[in-house]
Order: C-alpha cells, then structure tokens, then sequence
C-alpha cells in the first residue's frame, strides 16, 4: 500500500478524493462520507461542533489503516476527519480505498469507518434549538 | 502531573485540562486517575464509557503514571 493519507482538517473537499485515491493497478475505488443528518429522534440540528485529541487520532487511524491493509490488499487508503462546526448536509468524515477488486474494496472501506467511529478520540456534539447534547456520552 | 480534557470531560471539570501534581497523592496508575475522578466529579460516573490515554495509547487501568506523561481522559468517542 502507498503511504496512507490520514488527516484532521477544518473542511472536507470531497472533490479532492478521486485524484487521491486514482491508482493504475486497481480496479475500484471506496469512499464513505460522513455528512451532517438534519434530524435526530425527530428533533431539528441546527449543526455538529467536532472537537479531537489530534496526536493521538491521527496516531489511531495510523493503526485503523495498518489494520486494513493486513486484512485486505490495499493500494491506496485515504481517513481524513473534520473538527469544528458543520452544518445539514457538510461532509464531516471521509474515509475511501482503492484496491484491484471490488469485494475488499467494499470490506475495506466499511472497516474504516466502522472502526474509526468506535476508537479515535473524536467527539461530536449536536446542537439544537435549546440545548446541546455530546453524542453517545450517557448509556 | 497535567491531564487532557476533551467533550463532556472538559465540560464537567470546566476547564481543558487540570493539573494533579499538587494533591497529596498523586494517582500512580490509570486505575487510581479513574476513581480519583469519578470521586471528585460524580457526574463522570454517568457516562456510558470513561478511557485514559497515555502519551497517545489507550492504557488500562495497571498502567502506571510518570509525571512526564502525556495524559488525557477519553469519554465516549463519538467520531464520523
């Protein structure tokens, strides 16, 4: 796998991934975007603050890639994360390979942001009309 | 010894980090920081999940601490 792209960045550019991820000995390519849902138990969010632990997230997805690529023949990976306030429908995550097939293409990406949404210290807060609440903080 | 305060951690200590060098007994492993903060800030005990990092690596609770030590709380992440 060529050296993966891992960032924290203040704005997603989804237009950049394609060129990042293009690749002469793959067939495919995987992107997930994580974008701002407007609704959230029927409630309106008027926009997600991020705030990150950024040495060690980047120092995680680090190890979410090295993981992808032991489990599945990766060519080029890119996880890049946004911190700060966003809005409906702005892009907060991405996360993409490019492989020689399909099916570890799917697998791969789908382990990438499962993963990082279960382990890198990111922390989103939804903000209402009237309250804000730290997502998944209390059972 | 300075310890890292990110989302609801920071909001429920009201600041962005606190320093435990001056208590009379420093925590000297993970396991210690955990119940010194759950009792001195029950709200901590609440959360779904309470980690600690140090210097970067999730640690567990045998984990010691060195006054030089990079230390942060992690509650639960919620990333993507």
């Amino acid at each position: 796998m060529d050296k993966p792209i891992i960032e924290i960045v203040d704005r997603i550019d989804t237009e950049r991934v394609y060129d990042e991820l293009s690749d002469a000995a793959s067939g495919g390519i995987c992107v997930f975007v994580g974008t701002v849902r407007e609704l959230t138990n029927n409630e309106t969010v008027v926009s997600l603050s991020f705030e990150a632990y950024k040495t060690m997230a980047i120092k995680e997805m680090e190890k979410i890639a090295e993981e992808a690529a032991e489990k599945w023949p990766l060519n080029k990976l890119v996880m890049r994360h946004a911190v700060g306030e966003k809005k409906v429908k702005e892009a907060v995550v991405i996360v993409g390979v490019s492989t020689a097939h399909r099916s570890e293409c799917f697998d791969a990406c789908r382990f990438l942001i499962d993963t990082l949404k279960a382990r890198v210290p990111i922390w989103k807060k939804e903000e209402f009309m009237n309250k804000s609440v730290w997502v998944s903080a209390h059972p | 010894m300075e310890v890292l305060l990110f989302g609801i951690a920071k909001d429920i200590v009201g600041t962005s980090g606190i320093d435990l060098s001056k208590l009379e007994d420093t925590p000297n492993s993970v396991g210690e920081l955990l119940q010194f903060m759950n009792d001195s800030y029950p709200e901590f005990n609440r959360l779904s999940s309470l980690a600690v990092a140090v210097n970067g690596e999730y640690a567990s609770k045998e984990v010691p601490l060195k006054g030089s030590d990079e230390i942060a709380l992690i509650p639960p992440v919620s990333g993507g």
